[in-house]
């Protein structure tokens, strides 16, 4: 019962939300002017703010901007020692600074590292805060310019990535940022430059307890889907997420862009009802995916669990089972892949929910952005299907649905399952790898590696954190499905706007299907769940669902 | 390709300007707010101090050891996947937990182990040891036990610090934290602060 409480305040808060952020960035990105410290960001990096791109310069820049920031965070790993605040961490070896600089880049925030011992502050600031503002940016960028594609007609132009990704920092994500990062401190989140502070217990035991800048990346970690902890415990740390408000806070802020870009969306289109029916179909899947992990985890009937009386390991007393739940499907349908509890040690059912979350390609409500395009690609799909079935030439919000505009809309959807089903394919059948790096044996055992293949390929970045993944295998592969499953469907998206930018609207008729009712959400729902189910109802099996039947 | 050149030219000056401003003018500024009298304290841990001494974190549990086993005055916290006893102290500096599975053999042993010890400990019936007791927390720091399994160590705690169970199960009240806003979170009781309380009032009055 409080646990439904807890969910309804964050519906509330959502809600209230929903209107003054969602036109805000609606104006973010249609708006002329430029604002001062702007106009000194594009003298620096010679850009015309007032020149717009094609498809395949915006693209170009959303390529470099990436490969650039994959070299300098690398860079900035390496040469840790050289820089403040590293409180005596050498230089991070190459396999995790690979890893690592893909990973942040592709707004995954994957770790195969343990930041108190790996990571200084200066590190995590230069480097890992930056890429949490810039790679969430990107994804908002790349979503703009989609819904850019529905919007003009005529044209080839798609706005201005640079323009497009310097608002996003400055007028949506630092100021919220900001802003949430005081709150949770004054909530009990450190902000600390020190290497830790040393205590004597009551017992007289010493201990170190190690401190970091920690509020200024908790905010941004959530607010642009990141989720990379400073502390390896992640948003279980007390001091990342001391208690039931920061909780709030935090999923408050990981779930509030995702869910007010469909506002957005609908008022560039020029039809708010086109964006409220992605968030119901958005919704229902979160609420029906949460209703499992929290049912699955209440009642946990493993060996484990039913000993203990509950399924309390790996979850946080002050969290428990709802918050716990909660939190979990929070961040695996966004890309967020922050954790509150450990999602190894969840139940075979509550587990799978949790990767079948993912697998529906995180558009419920998805990533800052992703999660836009990702459900407008699934709605593309949907519409194709729907005009076929009726015998007429599919059209989605006045553009056809031709065979270029399927075809870019069938790469983005299949490039993750591609990569994450080769991944996990070729890691099974390496038993040496599997024999170092597995931490649980039978079906959980599979659930952990597809869990990786499937977090990495969709940028989520939550892991069954048993799986050692620190091996060249799991670092170079892991590190190719996080950058294939992000580039790609960038790149088909942007292709997609290309083409659909250049057509002209087709006007309504009384044969145009309409994509704002009740119809339109069910077959865009079961497009989502059918796309899935037929990809991976196989590996669930193996896994998850072999594990909750046993 | 030569557009792909450009483009990355402009990436990296557009990153190396966005570093400055997001990367080191934010957490810093983030920083000197965080200096105000008010939240100071929050951003550097909410350190406990006690005569002078600090003497731990309001949000981190690192379990107790007793001098003595057989007449051991503290409360327990959760136990830490990361400690090398089955209930053992977690080590701050590395935060985590156990990540077995809810059917994992190992892990079902563990927590039959740990059951026992604490009906041993308590001088309870196995059953009566509440889940929280038993498992490990996500952090492997967790500050928190749940009110039933503080409950389980006032008898205990009462007899060897010399206090009335009704003093110490009083204390245990004092420093049990509700749901905030009666129906967020779980109720919690924090252990160092309960500890400290318990230790304050047995040392005065013995």
């Amino acid at each position: 019962m409080t646990g439904l409480l807890q969910v309804g305040l964050l519906v509330v808060a959502l809600a209230a939300a929903y209107k003054p952020l969602g036109d805000h960035m609606a104006s973010v990105y249609t708006s002329t002017g430029h604002w001062r410290v702007e106009r000194a960001i594009y003298r620096v990096v010679r850009v015309d703010p007032g020149s717009e791109q094609r498809w395949t310069t915006y693209a170009a820049g959303v390529l470099g901007f990436s490969f650039a920031g994959i070299v300098l965070l690398y860079l900035i790993q390496r040469v840790q020692p050289l820089l403040p605040f590293g409180f005596g961490r050498g230089a991070v070896e190459p396999g995790i600074a690979f890893n690592t600089a893909i990973s942040f880049v592709t707004n995954t925030n994957w770790q195969s590292y343990v930041p108190e011992a790996v990571m200084g502050h200066s590190v995590q600031m230069l480097g890992l805060t930056t890429q949490n503002f810039v790679s969430a940016a990107v994804g908002m960028s790349v979503a703009v310019a989609l819904v850019r594609g529905f919007a003009r007609t005529g044209g080839d132009r798609l706005g201005n990535f640079w323009v497009d990704l310097t608002r996003g920092v400055i007028r949506i994500l630092l100021p919220i940022a900001a802003v949430s990062a005081v709150v949770l401190i004054a909530g009990g989140v450190v902000q600390s430059l020190a290497a830790g502070v040393d205590v004597t217990n009551p017992d007289g035991s010493s201990s170190t307890i190690p401190l970091a800048p920690a509020a200024s990346q908790e905010a941004i970690k959530e607010l642009g889907t990141n989720g990379g902890g400073i502390f390896n415990a992640n948003s279980a740390h007390p001091f990342e997420n001391p208690n039931a408000f920061t909780n709030l806070v935090e999923l408050f802020l990981l779930l509030v862009i995702p869910v007010s870009l469909t506002r957005t969306f609908g008022v560039l289109v020029g039809d708010r009802r086109q964006g409220r029916v992605l968030l119901g179909v958005m919704t229902a899947i979160f609420a029906a995916v949460l209703t499992v992990t929290w049912l699955a985890e209440a009642n946990a009937g493993g060996t484990a669990a039913t000993a203990a009386g509950a399924a309390m390991e790996g979850k946080e007393q002050r969290f428990g089972i709802a918050g716990s739940a909660l939190f979990s499907i929070a961040t695996t349908g966004t890309s967020t892949g922050a954790v509150n509890s450990m999602h190894d040690s969840f139940s075979g059912l509550g587990g799978g929910a949790q990767l079948l979350n993912m697998m529906f390609g995180e558009v419920a409500p998805g990533g800052v952005g992703s999660g836009l395009y990702g459900m407008l690609v699934l709605a593309v799909v949907a519409m194709f299907v729907s005009g076929l079935l009726v015998g007429r030439t599919p059209e989605y919000l006045g553009k056809k649905l031709g065979r270029r505009e399927v075809t870019c809309a069938a790469v983005a959807i299949l490039a993750m399952p591609t990569v994450l089903l080769l991944g996990t394919g070729i890691a099974l059948t390496m038993p040496a790898e599997l024999d170092r790096a597995l931490n649980n044996s039978g079906p959980h055992g599979l659930s952990e590696v597809l869990y990786a293949y499937t977090s990495a390929s969709n940028n989520n970045g939550s892991a069954f954190a048993g799986l050692t993944v620190t091996s060249p295998w799991f670092q170079s592969s892991l590190g190719l499905c996080m950058l294939l499953g992000r580039l790609v469907p960038i790149l088909a998206v942007l292709c997609l706007a290309g083409s659909l930018v250049a057509q002209p609207k087709v006007p309504r008729t009384a044969g145009t299907l309409p994509t704002t009712g009740p119809l339109f959400a069910s077959m865009l729902g079961g497009t989502v769940v059918l796309v899935a189910a037929l990809t991976f109802i196989p590996a669930l099996a193996l896994g998850p669902i072999a594990e909750a039947l046993a | 390709m030569h557009t792909l050149l450009a483009q990355t030219r402009a990436g990296l000056r557009a990153l190396l300007v966005l570093t400055v401003l997001v990367g080191v003018l934010y957490p810093l500024g983030i920083w000197l707010v965080s200096r105000v009298p008010g939240l100071h304290d929050n951003a550097e841990g909410s350190v406990v101090v006690r005569d002078g001494r600090a003497v731990g974190s309001a949000h981190i549990g690192i379990d107790p050891v007793p001098a003595d086993p057989d007449a051991d005055p503290w409360f327990h916290t959760r136990p830490s996947a990361g400690s090398s006893g089955p209930l053992g102290p977690g080590d701050p500096a590395a935060s985590g937990g156990s990540n077995k599975g809810q059917s994992d053999p190992d892990l079902t042993a563990l927590v039959n182990e740990r059951k026992d010890l604490i009906a041993v400990r308590e001088g309870v019936p196995r059953d009566r040891v509440p889940p929280d007791a038993v498992t490990a927390s996500a952090s492997g720091l967790d500050p928190h036990i749940s009110p039933a399994y503080a409950e389980l160590q006032v008898p205990r705690v009462a007899r060897v610090t010399g206090l009335s169970e009704d003093r110490v199960r009083a204390l245990v009240a004092e420093h049990t934290s509700d749901r905030v806003l009666w129906f967020l979170g779980e109720p919690a009781v924090n252990v160092l602060a309960l500890n400290l309380a318990v230790q304050a009032e047995a040392g005065s009055s013995g």
